[in-house]
């Protein structure tokens, strides 16, 4: 379990970095940043890139600031960063520090990034549900300057994404969420820390006691987080109530498509899904403060 | 010197552990932190195919790589080896087909991870690379998976040149079976399919080997839990005398079992050793471990019990598979074991099991932990709970009713240990240490709260399980104490320790003789010097090892009195051993040291020895224990299970045990609360996933589940001493007893949690998954 023999960069700016992308991206390097993934992927020989593009020395990378309307994540912002609530990103900072507990174990958190997981696309990335429940949008970063990519167009599938091997993802943004919206995110896993077997983010406005404005999103479930359009629907306008769990639990089962692996049967995995999604739900509906 | 400690202060008491200090500040000496100059590293070339033949195994490339310098195959190794397998299995009349372990394979592999070459480089990363440029042109064979199948006529065979995958068939008989059966109120029956996975210490194996030309002995290192055995192999296979290899054992990070068989790993880097002239290190990683460390794996059991209106067990009769692997690595001793220990806690009046051994194209099996315990108390304690559900009782009633009474003791069982003694439960009171955890875990109350918690939508459920251990695995082991002119007390012992806490507990049982000051006490383990002895396993060091030390021991305190008396110019009766010396009783400055002793009893060139009969303040015991000491316990959980997703919580864990005496009860502990976490593994985490073409899928651990802390419930431990009659101290061993119930009280937690779809599962380990599906499955039931 030792990595295959690579070339190590640490480029001090961005233009550094995407000049040596550019020169060995087609060639399958690739950019390391937290390297919690990448570098177990490497010491199993699973992964075998030549070169390594090192971004942790780029200063303007690790900023996490809130813009016009949004959050915006570098590159190298830890999961760790948001393991207290970031008040500046107010409803949006409370749900981040909600979900950050789920990830992996605490040393891993202080390594591994939020862009990272993003790029990965592992199918039970946390942030990859975040990301697609509530509309992320990414920047990529190559010689040729900037491109925004919205977050569905951006994964693919597991482990799969539409970046180009000469673009670095160097930002992402995430839009703030008002006062009066609830969250809710539930995970399914064997063990503390493990991979989702299922989970739901769900956020939504109560307006006049009624849900409006739904994002629904599950993942673990498929080979890529997503929102759910039909479970949003069946709840937009409804009294956040039992009976309307049960029928976004139900859209939910009958929507997805769900994975299967040597340990875990698609039936099992849609089943789940309901159930991820009306827990996620109650939790939103009873949690007053997170 | 501190003046509490007193003499007979150390055995009984939670001292704390002598090896920690070391060990948690970076200065433990673990296999990898040796590096000899100049020392090379391996890496394995495995078989990536469960089941092929290969003809040439193609080198040329590897040998180009950086660091390279050698690469080794079978035929590379033979002129310093005298023979091409490694053969250790125990003898058994009962097995039909030879397959030990060849050094590395020749022209066949026979599972996925099977050795087939060495790269041997300057650091383990370029042997590595290297081993990804060795060509061997496999042809894949059929494959064997699954046991069950293996053993029907027509399967594939293991090995190409094998007639059949049956190794061995042997039993279990006694008592009129069939007229027990014929004559029952009730018959209940089921099949039981129980895995249990790996190992999984924390260091994996590993062994370094050099040749030391000065002294002419080839030094081997080996993270094993039987480095005298290790020492026999490599004397036979290199064709070495005894005084020319020497075998060390540094600290180990874990054992669990796997590390007491000799591996063909260990032989192969001693002989590339010797073939290099070189030092040569080999680190198993934990992918390795995965796939070529032993398991344990699979049996199938179908069982059917009989018993009577009242519920009093009248016979028990069934067959089992056994999953054996494809090679021999121990023996049958993981099957028998599970077909001696299933009836042992309960009068049981006939018991029939018929046992098939069978080969599979996986990693050889050997004993992890339990041993094949746990696999039998868990179809046994299934068996009762289904009884106590047909005949209408309370499930710890109808244990009660038919558990081994105090007034039986020693009870004779018509049963035989593998090496042919008996088996006699030598004491305990077994209805008492339920009672205990019946008490403890308000079993009486919970129903009560069982039906509070059902009000509030949760599902809580109880469940009890016994068990019997078989302790202390004879014949001995070798200690010998020794004081020093230092006045320090030197015990060398071939009980091997791989985190136990071996060296404290030989320490207290010798320092209790002695002074009771355990900081003049060095213990050293894992001995090789002295061919008398076996090493860890069996939960068999504090009893065998521990008579030794306490005979030894006893002798030298003798020895101390005799010479002190005649220093002092004292009787032996007015003497008393303090720390450190021997005084006047009641003038503690009128004393001897036992530096002084020591020096005066190995006396002077030309002066007589005063007072001994030999010279040297110093004893060697092998204390011979041929019947084993039996621990027995009561396990009950409490668990939540969530119909939704069919995960399982345990909110409650009562173990009530009694081990004999406590040596030192913290250590015990330590012990209980490990086993604990293998049963919880076993029972709803731990699972080697092969596929039908026997390519392991859960080689990570990712995808195999390691119990983690956040698992481990909150345990509560009552500990029982009723000393075993079989050895002077009255101690029985406890290494393997938290495993064995556990899998069994939480699966029956389960059943009762669920009651209102009336289940019995019937196979460790549950996911969430096997728990759901059954609630789906099940027509009948619906919710309670």
């Amino acid at each position: 379990m030792k990595a295959a023999p690579f070339t190590l960069h640490k480029p001090g700016t961005l233009e550094e970095a995407v000049a040596l992308l550019a020169e060995y991206g087609e060639d399958g390097g690739l950019v390391i940043a937290g390297g919690q993934s990448l570098t177990p992927m490497m010491a199993l020989r699973v992964a075998y890139p030549p070169h390594l593009v090192d971004i942790n020395a780029i200063e303007k990378l690790s900023q996490l600031t809130v813009g016009d309307g949004f959050l915006s994540i570098g590159a190298t912002v830890r999961h760790a960063q948001f393991h207290r609530h970031f008040v500046e990103a107010g409803t949006l900072g409370r749900l981040l520090s909600s979900v950050v507990h789920h990830i992996a174990h605490y040393p891993i958190r202080q390594r591994g990034t939020f862009c990272g997981s993003l790029a990965h696309a592992d199918p039970s990335s946390e942030w990859c549900l975040v990301a697609a429940t509530l509309g992320a949008e990414l920047r990529l970063t190559s010689t040729s300057g900037d491109r925004l990519v919205q977050i569905n167009d951006f994964l693919d599938g597991a482990m799969s994404t539409t970046r180009e091997p000469s673009e670095i993802l160097t930002e992402a943004r995430l839009p703030l969420l008002a006062e009066n919206t609830r969250f809710g995110f539930y995970e399914f896993n064997r063990r503390a820390g493990d991979f989702a077997l299922g989970m739901a983010l769900v956020a939504y406005d109560l307006e006049g006691g009624k849900i409006r404005n739904a994002r629904i999103g599950v993942g673990g479930i498929e080979e890529k987080a997503r929102r759910l359009a039909a479970v949003e629907a069946a709840l937009e306008g409804k009294t956040p109530d039992s009976e309307a769990f049960a029928a976004a639990a139900a859209a939910t089962v009958a929507d997805v498509d769900a994975m299967e692996d040597p340990t875990t049967s698609a039936q099992y995995r849609r089943d789940l899904s309901g159930v991820v999604v009306r827990r996620a739900l109650e939790i939103a509906q009873t949690a007053t403060r997170f | 010197m501190s003046e509490n400690i007193t003499p007979n202060a150390t055995f009984g008491k939670g001292v704390r552990r002598l090896e920690d200090r070391a060990l948690v500040t970076g200065r433990g000496r673990y296999l990898d932190n040796l590096q000899p100059q100049g020392c090379l590293a391996v890496a394995f070339v495995r078989s990536p195919h469960a089941h092929a033949t290969f003809q040439s195994i193609d080198t040329t490339s590897a040998l180009t790589m950086p660091g390279v310098h050698a690469v080794l195959t079978i035929d590379d190794l033979m002129p310093v080896l005298t023979g091409r397998k490694l053969i250790v299995g125990l003898p058994s009349a009962a097995i039909e087909l030879e397959v030990d372990r060849p050094i590395l394979a020749g022209d066949e592999v026979v599972y996925v991870g099977e050795a087939i070459c060495m790269v041997v480089a300057d650091t383990r990363a370029q042997a590595e690379d290297a081993a990804e440029y060795v060509e061997i042109d496999f042809s894949p064979l059929d494959v064997v998976s699954d046991c069950s199948l293996a053993i029907k006529a027509g399967a594939p065979t293991v090995h190409r040149n094998l007639p059949h995958n049956r190794l061995a068939a042997f039993g279990f008989r006694y008592g009129e079976v069939e007229k027990a059966f014929s004559s029952a109120a009730h018959v209940v029956g089921d099949r039981y399919e129980v895995h249990r996975g790996g190992a999984h210490s924390l260091e994996g194996r590993g062994v370094l080997a050099m040749e030391d030309s000065l002294r002419g002995v080839l030094d081997v290192w080996s993270s094993t839990q039987t480095p005298l055995a290790l020492k026999k192999a490599l004397c036979e296979l290199l064709g070495r005398d005894e005084n020319t290899i020497r075998v060390e054992m540094p600290d180990v990070g874990g054992g669990f079992g796997p590390k007491l068989v000799t591996y063909p790993e260990e032989i192969a880097v001693a002989a590339a050793s010797v073939l290099l002239a070189r030092p040569v290190k080999w680190v198993e990683d934990r992918r390795e471990h995965f796939i070529a460390a032993a398991q344990e794996r699979d049996q199938i059991w179908d069982m059917q019990m009989a018993v009577d209106a009242d519920g009093g067990i009248l016979a028990i009769r069934g067959s089992m598979i056994h999953d054996h692997g494809a090679y021999t690595a121990r023996g049958l001793n993981i099957a028998y074991g599970s077909g001696v220990t299933l009836p042992l806690p309960y009068n049981v009046g006939a018991y029939a099991l018929d046992i098939e051994v069978v080969l599979t194209n996986k990693v050889p099996t050997a004993p992890i932990r339990g041993a094949g315990q746990p696999q039998a108390a868990f179809v046994m304690e299934r068996l009762l709970d289904k009884a106590a559900g047909v005949v209408g009782l309370d499930r710890a009633e109808i244990r009660r009713r038919n558990l081994v009474r105090s007034d039986q003791m020693p009870c004779l069982k018509p049963l035989k240990l593998r090496g042919g003694t008996n088996v006699i439960l030598d004491s305990g009171d077994y209805p008492a240490t339920m009672k205990s955890a019946l008490e403890q875990s308000d079993w009486a109350g919970f129903q009560v709260r069982q039906q509070q918690a059902r009000k509030a939508g949760k599902f809580l459920g109880i469940g009890i399980a016994n068990y019997v251990e078989g302790t202390g695995r004879g014949p001995y082991e070798s200690v010998s104490v020794r004081v020093n002119r230092k006045g320090v007390i030197e015990v060398v012992t071939g009980a091997a320790a791989m985190g136990q806490g071996t060296e404290t507990m030989i320490a207290q049982i010798v320092a209790e003789q002695l002074g009771g000051d355990l900081s003049i006490v060095r213990v050293k383990t894992g001995d090789t010097d002295n061919p008398l002895g076996f090493g860890g396993f069996n939960s068999r060091q504090t009893v065998t090892a521990g008579a030794s030390a306490h005979a030894a021991a006893q002798k030298v305190r003798k020895l101390l009195l005799q010479m002190a008396g005649h220093i002092l110019e004292a009787s032996e009766d007015d003497l008393e051993i303090l720390p450190g010396k021997v005084a006047i009783k009641g003038v503690s400055e009128r004393c001897a040291t036992f530096g002084e002793i020591a020096t005066a009893a190995i006396g002077l060139p030309g002066f007589a020895i005063p007072v001994l009969d030999k010279p040297g303040i110093s004893a060697s015991e092998q204390v011979i224990i041929n019947d084993m000491a039996y621990s027995n316990g009561s396990a009950v959980a409490e668990v939540e299970v969530d119909p939704d997703t069919g995960s399982v919580r345990i909110i409650a864990f009562t173990i009530a045990h009694d081990c004999g005496r406590m040596v030192n009860p913290k250590l015990v502990d330590g012990q209980i609360i490990g086993g604990i976490a293998h049963g919880l593994g076993n029972a709803l985490y731990e699972k080697m996933i092969y596929d039908a073409t026997a390519q392991p899928l859960t080689t990570t651990f990712a995808d195999y589940l390691l119990v983690s802390a956040s698992e481990m419930p909150p345990v509560t431990i009552l500990h029982t001493e009723s000393p075993s009659p079989l050895n002077e101290l009255g101690v029985k061993g406890v290494g393997e007893s938290g495993v064995i119930p556990t899998a069994p009280a939480i699966i029956s937690a389960i059943d009762n949690a669920l009651a209102g779809w009336n289940l019995h599962f019937n196979r460790a380990p549950l996911s969430p998954q096997d728990v759901y599906a059954s609630l789906r499955s099940d027509s009948k039931g619906e919710r309670a």
